[in-house]
């Protein structure tokens, strides 16, 4: 169907991802103010402009360098189901730790929206937050939302539908790292293009290799080197 | 080339700092991403959560804390549902009314009036009266806390004695959600990373007694143990077993990972962090409808469901005689010598034995044994209940025997079925079959036979 | 000034700041610590003691997050005098 998108909602645990869902598709996913709260993906579907969009929630997680059960299979969403949209929920009030999250998400995939929740409790602590700047320069919709409060869902809607419909273009600022480890991303990075494609990023894969990242070896080798020696 | 050997090839390549390097990289980025882009104008400090958490995790009040939580949530929850516990009572017992007369109007079969109505009608809307109200109260309270935030600091006051035993201090967190609903809970022990740590905590989340044992906790402690108070101080005593009995399970639940990690799952606890978020005030309303309203469905699902069934076929077994005797009262007669050593009877054995599937029908089952007939009568009031157990032979012993069971018996059917899918091993989920039947046979065993040797009663 | 005074996470008192300078574990909790904020360079704030001792809840990166002694004797960090 042309009119139907998959929109999956990534992020730090406790970052208020299955708040945004419930409000955003009427469900009723269990919230609890602890990191763990959901630990299986849950849909649900938003109808905007005569578009569906179908909502993931998917569990938190710190990082996606695969440590755990979790991170793999929110990580396995992003990069392999490729959804049209992946929503990075960030909490407002602990923007250090999070941004290390949505980092690594604009490392994979390109069509990205920034949302900051809990933005009312952002603005009582007196965090004021710019996102013109964030915005510039990550290279992606940066947007404040108190998912709470049913605050700033309006323009996050409709940003997710510009983006689908391709009247804006996400293109997120690429992560520069020290020499030392470009060097060895540009020796490595047009083998995996040959082998990957454009399928996924070849240079995100690249690092992973470096690092050592067996899991995504075999989830690789099992959905995209077709079949044989 | 293979992806396996560019796999080698970049680890040839690679150096052991690489992921500190690039994480640092990643930090450095927010750490400059959140100075430019983010200004705090007042103190950056969250001093409420810092006077709440002195509070909560006080080395003197923390614990208390945590026990006095518990407690209020259960009399809440006792106290505030027995009126509407009655109400509905009555008011099905009023429907019942109307449907006897309809079925002499059809001149329906005496068989068909005892199945539908006496059998399934009664043992479904009994499920319903008892079960509902104590949830629709307790639920709502509960979900308030874990969205306020205090589940993680009772995992932060825990985490030292879940670790003396060998297990994860997160525990304490699938724990919580046991009183829900252990089948859930077993899902939820997929925050435990490592597997050793999981697999106690998924054996051992039986101990916590969840919805559908309160029931039969709450009646029998009312009528066996507060019997002598009236009124709140009624509910308060019953709380108070309620309580005892939560924390017996708790220290079982210590015990049984205990002996685990010194035997089947040897091993030293690995690593743990845990996360404790600011206190976040919830949105009352809607936590407090979306918890009850979901909860109160599914209790009305699964009372249809597996109630309804069950009602049946015990209606069914009591009245398919082969010669003078029922099905019922074979299997009865055949399980009360062994549930007598126990302090229980054979009609009690008979009724977990049925309750597999969900543990909310066990005391409605019960009933029907007792009454014979397959059917429940009207039992409007507590009272008449008490005197059904009296007549047959019950003392406070057999009450808390029977509680004591319920608290350690063998989870139940749809807890069983996760287990299998999360561990996906037959050995482990027998396990979780058998460590729990095992403890639930013994324990009562002990009593009793301490209490007849030194004659106590 | 003399020369950083470096010592173990678990030795910080209740208020103590401590600039991390080494994390002194490997694999699976090594990188979860660093997932977490425990960086080199990063500045984790000693906020409470759990009632039994341990674990010790720390502030790093925004968020607070408890550790047990097995972790944070194996990080060691310079501690800052107060006030920073
Ligand atoms: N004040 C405020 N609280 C919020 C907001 N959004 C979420 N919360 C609270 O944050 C807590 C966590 O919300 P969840 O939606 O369960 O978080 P999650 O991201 O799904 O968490 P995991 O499932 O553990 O990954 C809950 O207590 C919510 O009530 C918001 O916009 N404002
Ligand atoms: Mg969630």
């Amino acid at each position: 169907m042309v009119n139907e998108y998959r929109i999956a909602l990534a992020g730090n645990p406790n970052t208020g991802k299955s708040t945004l869902f419930n409000a955003l598709t009427g469900l009723r996913q269990h919230t609890g103010n602890w990191a763990g709260k959901t630990v299986s993906l849950a849909q649900g579907n938003v109808e905007y402009k005569h578009k569906t969009f179908h909502l993931i929630d998917l569990p938190g997680t710190y990082s996606l360098f695969s440590n755990s059960t979790d991170e793999e299979v929110a990580r396995n969403y992003i990069v392999f189901e490729k959804p049209d949209v992946t929503l990075v929920v960030l909490d407002a009030t602990s923007l250090e730790r999070n941004f290390n999250l949505a980092l690594q998400v604009l490392e994979m995939t390109k069509n990205v929206v920034i949302c900051i929740n809990l933005i009312d409790v952002a603005e009582q602590q007196g965090i004021q937050i710019n996102e013109r700047l964030l915005t510039n320069r990550l290279g992606v919709p940066v947007i404040k939302i108190s998912a709470r409060n049913k605050k700033g869902f309006p323009l996050l809607l409709d940003t997710i539908d510009r983006i689908v419909t391709g009247a804006i273009e996400c293109n997120p600022a690429p992560m520069t790292y020290p020499p030392m480890i470009e060097d060895k991303i540009k020796l490595i990075e047009p083998k995996v293009r040959e082998l990957v494609g454009n399928e996924i990023s070849s240079r995100w894969v690249s690092l992973r290799l470096l690092d050592g990242d067996e899991t995504l070896l075999n989830e690789i080798s099992k959905r995209l080197v077709p079949e044989e020696g | 080339m293979s992806i396996q050997d560019l796999y080698t090839e970049a680890q040839a390549l690679s150096t052991a700092e690489l992921r500190d390097d690039v994480v640092q990289h990643l930090y450095e980025r927010s750490h400059k991403l959140c100075h430019e882009g983010i200004s705090y104008t007042k103190t950056k400090r969250d001093t409420r959560t810092e006077k709440l958490d002195a509070i909560f995790t006080s080395p003197i009040f923390g614990f208390p804390i945590m026990i006095v939580m518990l407690g209020v949530l259960f009399y809440l929850t006792i106290a505030g549902a027995n009126i509407p516990s009655s109400i509905l009572a009555e008011f099905f017992g009023f429907l019942e009314g109307y449907l006897t007369s309809l079925f002499t109007y059809l001149h329906a079969p005496d068989w068909l009036h005892g199945m539908l109505v006496l059998g399934l009608y009664r043992g479904t809307t009994w499920v319903i009266s008892v079960m509902l109200p104590p949830m629709a109260i307790f639920f709502p309270a509960f979900s308030l806390l874990e969205n306020y935030g205090y589940l993680p600091r009772v995992a932060f006051n825990m985490d030292r004695l879940f670790k003396r035993v060998g297990a994860h201090g997160k525990q304490s967190l699938t724990m919580a959600m046991g009183f829900g609903c252990n089948a859930a809970a077993v899902i939820s022990t997929r925050i435990i990373e490592s597997p050793r740590e999981r697999m106690l905590a998924i054996l051992t989340n039986n101990f916590v007694p969840c919805n559908g044992r309160w029931g039969t906790l709450i009646v029998l402690a009312s009528l066996f143990m507060a019997a002598n108070f009236t009124g709140g101080i009624k509910s308060l005593v019953t709380t108070g077993v309620i309580v005892g009995i939560v924390l017996f399970g708790i220290i079982v639940t210590f015990f049984v990972s205990w002996v685990l990690s010194k035997t089947a799952l040897k091993g030293i606890p690995t690593h743990y962090t845990l996360e404790m978020p600011p206190y976040r005030k919830p949105k009352i309303f809607d936590t407090v409808i979306r918890s009850s309203l979901t909860k109160s469905w599914s209790v009305l699902v699964r009372a249809v469901k597996v109630a309804a069934p069950a009602a049946i076929l015990t209606w069914v077994f009591a009245n398919i005689y082969i010669g003078d005797t029922s099905i019922l009262m074979y299997a009865v007669e055949f399980l009360d010598p062994f549930g007598k050593m126990l302090g229980l009877d054979g009609y009690i054995l008979m009724a977990f034995i049925l309750g597999l599937p969900a543990n909310e029908i066990v005391l409605p089952i019960l009933l029907m044994g007792y009454l014979s007939t397959g059917s429940l009568t009207e039992v409007d009031n507590l009272v008449d209940l008490k005197q059904i157990f009296l007549d047959h032979g019950w003392t406070w012993l057999t009450a808390l025997n029977m509680m004591l069971f319920s608290l350690l018996h063998y989870p139940c059917g749809t807890t069983l079925l996760n287990i299998y899918k999360e561990t996906k091993s037959k050995k482990w989920t027998f396990l979780a079959f058998a460590i729990p039947t095992v403890l639930a046979i013994l324990v009562p065993l002990i009593i009793t036979q301490t209490v007849r040797m030194f004659d106590l009663m | 000034m003399g020369k950083p005074n470096i010592i173990k996470l678990v030795q910080g008192e209740k208020g103590n700041t401590i600039k991390i300078t080494s994390l002194n574990l490997e694999g699976v909790m090594r990188r979860r610590l660093l997932d977490l904020g425990f960086v080199v360079g990063a500045h984790v704030e000693v906020i409470r003691k759990s009632p039994l001792g341990d674990p010790i809840a720390y502030r790093v990166s925004q968020t607070t997050i408890a550790l047990r002694k097995e972790e944070s004797s194996r990080i060691e960090g310079e501690l800052l005098p107060n006030g920073e």
